[in-house]
């Protein structure tokens, strides 16, 4: 069990710093401003939860006043950008062993600046034995909350806010995890937590659980006597030896007992009869590892077999496996899949959770902070302040366990805004917003990596421009580089380390980790210029195309909108164009744009229905700032308003890339408003909507929006969705399935990608598709 | 060397055998003829079988007439001829070769006329002798005499059936007697069940120039086990269960009816565990199986112990303190665990105590042993009651040579399963234990339905 305060003697900060390889304040990080705590003490491993307050800077745009008439004047900004602090909400979650516990309390009490907290919640067989510790060092009062309790709080908190964290061990792929997409209702579900013994609850809501059965044969099982029958101490150790054994020198199986017939008679040979069924004799010697793993297979196969009968019985097929047993162990997620496989004949998969260690922590941690309601806000993974599934399991990766030590972090920040599903989703409960998944697909893998690394250079270079008064800019950006460098190592090693792998995840690991360095919106300056630039060519823009026969405009419009979609400093292709000939305009990149027939062209389709009844409302997810949302988009909102659709335009709530954001959105649609009476009357009759998504990524997950969009979205009976751009559209959603027509359009500024889809680069996609009756 | 144990003794007795057999002058059953008698068999067993009724009034005639075979010889041959072609020669065997134990029931027949005593051919004669006179073959095999059941009328013949067993590492050793006692040439067929029926099968026919009956183990198991149940235990009753199986004091194995036994659980605990669910006579099924079974609880045994038998293991157990091994629910909660209502005795942990290196140098053998024994049983009563949750049934059959001997399992099973389901499951156990495969298989040479 555990072992407590291998140093012991020293109680300062130093003893810390021999003991842990990173410096302790890349531990527990955020440590002045925490607030609540909570403490789940296991057998071997504590796990410490802390909510904290994270101040970073934020980019905020403000209209000028345009009352003045000389707003037109050639050098002005369309509006101001100010830097501005902002508070929000994150919790933090660190994972040790129980040897660093003292010295780890140490460097809490010597770091704790906030003084309100009075209890820490404590949870974990381990949290009587070192109670009275806890309260000498922190002076705080140890609550004991109920193991059980916790593990399914928290368990319902990561399977409602991390996506993929759910997923299911596939042996001879590689990776051997296969995430899940969460289902949008997560009950009812069964937990089967392997601890020293096995404990088997049934889920039905929130608050609502039950034990329905357990087993004593569980992870102390093989753990006692393991240590008894191999005489190897540690749980690490045995399952390593149980790796190398072969169970069948051990136990009896089918082939033992019918000889070679069993294949006539259909059995297979290789299933077990008897468990150690071969060591009922005292004349041979069995060796360790063959015991070792004969145990495993018993005790797996034991614990499988009755999950099945309380899955049958209960008529559940989502089964979630937990506990020290199970906790980063591909050995028994191996044993335990199989088994359940076996003995559920493929009925039942058999889950596992990325942060199936940090449940008692999170649940003790929400048990404490009732009161502040964390249940309703949305919460998001922090990918850049999180280690990601396996950091420190040996078996799969000794050096990175050297690397950092033994810790473990985990970060969710509190967003701002709930996020839900998108209504108009076909089914909820399928939709996988990601179209290319990088962790089963090689190759894609090895492109994209290597393509976010190439792609570094340039990031930092632009985050220094972005705050030219920063003194400090270039020490950041450098840092930033160092961290998101080495998220990519990692990827490369650990695909499955954060769910999926995606080119989302790639891209929003980068935006976490530029925020974490506080550079909250390097393309702000970009897009201020590229806006004010745009929209000083609106009103041209606007008379050509007023001057085209309607099917000509049609063109035109749709033209427009993928030539805007052009100007994306996320793709490298186009970047390169826009640093090196700063006169690259809207025509230049129409001229750029592949002729039709495009490589995905339903326009014919399109057009057709556009001869018919006007759609009630349509949703458009914008995508860039400037020329594609000035030029482009609202062109086409235009049209669409004065057939007498209304209009919802969602941009994002935070910055990615160039992407427009909500409040730039907003400035924008004022100052076209001012020069445009169709904008201005809709905006004012409310037939134009402007919303942000609650999203801060250059992709877009339908099952994770707004809820205020997805309120105004239902009200409106939006009958059309249009999503604009490679990230939304073609990285993800490209087969995402809705209950209404959509347009997908976007335009492939990678020639990887382009030739992948079996075109070339500036190759046009433009996917107009209606629902089946 | 286990394998040498029983052989070399029944080797020494099956050469005695062959002297006495070639002393009297018998000779040698000829071959061809042996074929006929072969060909003769097979139709009539392919022939509809002869309802029991009717074998029981050829048992009353015979009765009758004791010893009459003087009086009018001929008819009596006839009889006899006439019985033959619808019966099944003697020996009558069933032959259970599991994973551990071959289990081996032999129908002694107590009425044997004289003329047929004079007709017996001397193997055969020396068969019966051997296996009736003795309780212990070589030093492995042993006929649970307690268990014999006396005056069973079969196929219309009256005698004793006799319930023997011995390791199946001494399988080889068994068919080389059966050569050397000259088997095959009494055109006896060896029904046999369990796996073993299939692996020894080719030693069966090379060594001993015997051709087995395979048949499906589990149809042996039911048929087995129903049909012992209705001829019940000498007057006694054959299925019983246990009344406060907790209380050391109060405990008491009463017998049970079981006039309603359909539908019903059977759990087999052999070296691995089957469990059936039987609703008819001719309609079961296999719910499903655990390797965690007799052999799991013997094989930990011995190398947790050192201990080298069955019988051996369960001594220890029984002077052993598994609290002292397993974690139990108060060890962790320091009593119930309410939220759960889980009770504080509860093992939350078999060997959970044994994770920590002092409590691993505390324990005794016996300890482990005891640990070992409630760890299998606890689960597979635990096991057992998914089962018949699932399958909705309320009565549950234990049977299996786990259970020989080994009322510390039964106790626990009857109360497991009373406890977890709050009185809604009964355990019942079965006298024959680990026989009943074996009477399946000599239910099936007669054609008994």
């Amino acid at each position: 069990m555990a072992e407590r305060g291998a140093s012991g003697s020293g109680s300062s900060g130093d003893s810390l710093d021999k003991s842990i390889t990173l410096p302790p304040d890349e531990i527990f990080r955020n440590l002045e401003n925490a607030k609540r705590f909570a403490i789940d003490i296991g057998g071997s491993l504590t796990k410490l939860a802390y909510y904290s307050t994270v101040q970073h800077k934020v980019a905020r745009v403000r209209s000028f006043d345009y009352s003045g008439k000389d707003a037109e004047q050639d050098h002005e900004p369309p509006y101001e950008i100010s830097v501005q602090e902002e508070v929000t909400a994150r919790l933090h979650f660190v994972k040790f062993e129980n040897t660093y516990i003292e010295a780890c309390l140490d460097f809490i009490k010597d770091h704790l600046v906030n003084t309100e907290t009075k209890v820490i919640q404590a949870t974990g067989g381990g949290a009587y034995k070192f109670k009275d510790l806890i309260e000498e060092k922190l002076r705080l009062r140890v609550d004991k909350e109920d193991v059980m309790t916790c593990l399914i709080k928290g368990c319902n908190f990561v399977l409602k806010n991390i996506p993929h964290e759910a997923f299911v061990y596939q042996k001879d792929s590689d990776p051997e995890f296969k995430f899940q997409t969460n289902h949008p209702n997560i009950f009812p579900y069964l937990l089967v937590n392997i601890g020293s013994g096995v404990s088997i609850v049934k889920v039905e809501t929130e608050d609502r659980f039950e034990w329905i059965g357990g087993s004593s044969i569980g992870g102390g099982t093989f753990w006692g006597l393991g240590a008894l029958l191999t005489k190897t101490k540690k749980f690490d150790e045995l399952l390593h030896l149980a790796s190398k054994g072969q169970h069948a020198n051990v136990d009896m199986l089918v082939q033992d007992v019918y000889g070679g017939a069993h294949q006539t008679l259909g059995l297979s040979g290789n299933l077990i009869a008897s468990s150690f069924g071969k060591s009922a004799t005292a004349d041979r010697e069995f060796s360790k590892e063959d015991m070792a793993k004969s145990l495993l297979h018993m005790i797996s196969n034991d614990i499988g077999q009755l999950a099945c009968l309380y899955a049958k019985l209960h008529c559940l097929d989502r089964v979630y496996f937990g506990g020290f047993f199970i906790r980063g162990h591909p050995v028994t997620m191996r044993t335990i899949t199989y088994s359940i496989n076996f003995f559920s004949k493929g009925e039942v998969q058999a889950l596992f959770l990325r942060h199936e260690g940090y449940l008692g922590a999170i649940g003790a941690f929400l048990k404490g902070a009732e009161q502040d309601n964390p249940n309703q806000y949305s919460w998001g993974e922090n990918y850049a302040g999180s280690s990601g599934l396996m950091s420190s399991s040996p078996e799969l990766c000794p050096t990175q366990r050297a690397r950092s030590g033994t810790f473990d972090l985990l970060e969710m920040d509190r967003l701002e805004r709930p996020l839900v599903n998108l209504p108009l989703l076909l089914d909820p409960s399928s939709y996988v917003p990601d179209t290319v998944d990088l962790t089963d697909d090689a190759l894609a893998r090895k492109y994209w990596l290597t393509c976010f690394e190439e792609a570094l250079d340039g990031v930092v270079k632009r985050a220094v421009a972005s705050q030219p008064g920063s003194v400090d800019a270039a020490e950041r950006a450098e840092k930033f580089r160092q961290k998101y460098w080495s998220k990519l190592q990692t990827l490369r090693h650990q695909p499955f380390a954060y769910g999926t792998l995606t080119v989302r995840s790639l891209l929003d690991t980068r935006e976490h980790c530029l925020n974490e360095f506080n550079f909250p919106d390097p393309y702000s300056k970009v897009k201020q210029k590229e806006n004010g630039v745009a929209l000083k060519c609106f009103p041209r823009v606007i008379r050509c195309l007023d001057a085209l026969g309607w099917e000509e405009r049609q063109l035109a419009l749709v033209k427009g909108l993928l030539a805007g979609n052009v100007f994306d400093w996320g793709a490298k292709a186009v970047s390169d164009v826009l640093e090196s000939d700063p006169q690259f305009g809207f025509e230049e990149a129409k001229m750029k744009l592949q002729e039709r027939p495009w490589l995905v062209d339903s326009y014919s389709k399109w057009l057709q229905r556009l001869k018919g009844p006007p759609h009630k409302c349509a949703l458009i997810f914008a995508d860039n700032s400037g020329i594609d949302v000035i030029l482009g988009v609202f062109p086409f909102v235009r049209e669409l308003l004065s057939r007498g659709t209304e209009v919802i335009l969602a941009c994002n709530s935070g910055p990615a890339l160039n992407d427009v954001t909500y409040c730039e959105s907003l400035i924008v649609a004022e100052r076209i408003a001012a020069m445009d009476p169709v904008v201005h009357s809709a905006l004012r009759e409310e037939r134009l909507l402007l919303m942000q998504t609650g999203s801060s990524s250059p992709c877009l997950d339908l099952s994770r929006l707004d809820k205020g969009l997805a309120v105004l979205v239902r009200e409106r009976g939006a009958d059309l969705v249009v999503i604009e751009g490679m990230g939304r559209a073609v990285h993800t959603n490209y087969y995402a399935a809705l209950r209404c027509e959509s347009l997908k359009l976007a335009v492939i500024k990678n020639s990887w990608l382009a030739e992948r889809l079996g075109g070339r680069l500036f190759s046009v996609i433009f996917k107009y598709e209606v629902p089946a009756e | 060397m286990g394998a040498g144990r029983l052989g070399m003794a029944m080797e020494r007795h099956g050469r005695a055998a062959d002297a006495s057999a070639s002393s009297a002058g018998e000779p040698a059953p000829e071959g061809p003829d042996g074929r006929r008698r072969e060909l003769l068999r097979r139709r009539a067993s392919s022939a509809s079988e002869p309802p029991v009724g009717a074998s029981a009034s050829a048992e009353g005639v015979r009765r009758s007439r004791p010893g009459s075979y003087s009086g009018a010889p001929s008819v009596s041959r006839q009889r006899v001829e006439s019985l033959r072609k619808k019966r099944q020669l003697f020996p009558w065997f069933g032959l259970d070769i599991g994973g551990t134990l071959v289990k081996l029931v032999y129908f002694e027949p107590k009425d044997i006329t004289a003329e047929e005593e004079e007709e017996e051919v001397e193997s055969l004669k020396s068969i019966r002798k051997y296996l009736t006179s003795n309780v212990a073959y070589g030093s492995t095999g042993i006929r649970d005499v307690h268990l014999e059941l006396k005056d069973l009328t079969l196929c219309g013949r009256k005698g004793n059936l006799h319930f023997i067993r011995f390791p199946t590492h001494d399988m080889p050793a068994f068919i080389q007697m059966g050569r050397d006692k000259n088997f095959s040439s009494l055109h006896t067929v060896f029904c046999a069940t369990g796996g073993g029926a299939y692996k020894f099968e080719q030693d069966f026919l090379t060594i001993g120039d015997l051709q087995l009956c395979k048949l499906d183990e589990l149809d042996c198991l039911v048929k087995g086990i129903l049909y012992i149940d209705s001829v019940g235990f000498n007057g006694r009753s054959q299925c019983y269960y246990f009344e406060n199986p907790a209380d050391a004091e109060k405990c008491q194995k009463l017998p049970f009816d079981l006039k309603n036994p359909y539908p019903l659980l059977l759990v087999n605990i052999g070296s691995g565990v089957s469990i059936l669910a039987v609703y008819s006579k001719d309609n079961y099924k296999r719910v499903t199986g655990t390797s965690l079974g007799g052999g799991t609880f013997f094989g930990l045994c011995c190398l947790l112990t050192g201990c080298t038998t069955f019988e051996e293991a369960l001594e220890m157990a029984s002077r052993g303190d598994s609290t002292k091994v397993d974690k139990l629910v108060r060890d962790i909660y320091g009593g119930d665990y309410e939220r759960f209502g889980l009770p504080g005795w509860a093992v939350a942990s078999s060997f959970g105590n044994m994770m920590s290196k002092e409590k691993r140098e505390a324990v005794s053998k016996e300890d482990l042993a005891r640990a070992t024994l409630i760890t299998i049983t606890n689960n597979i009563g635990s096991i057992a009651r998914m089962c018949a949750l699932n399958e909705n049934i309320n009565q549950v059959v234990f049977v299996g040579n786990f259970l020989r001997i080994n009322t510390i399992a039964m106790r626990l099973l009857a109360y497991a399963l009373d406890y977890w389901s709050k009185g809604q499951l009964k355990a019942l156990f079965s006298e024959h234990e680990g026989y009943f495969g074996a009477v399946g298989a000599l239910l099936e040479l007669l054609k008994i339905p």
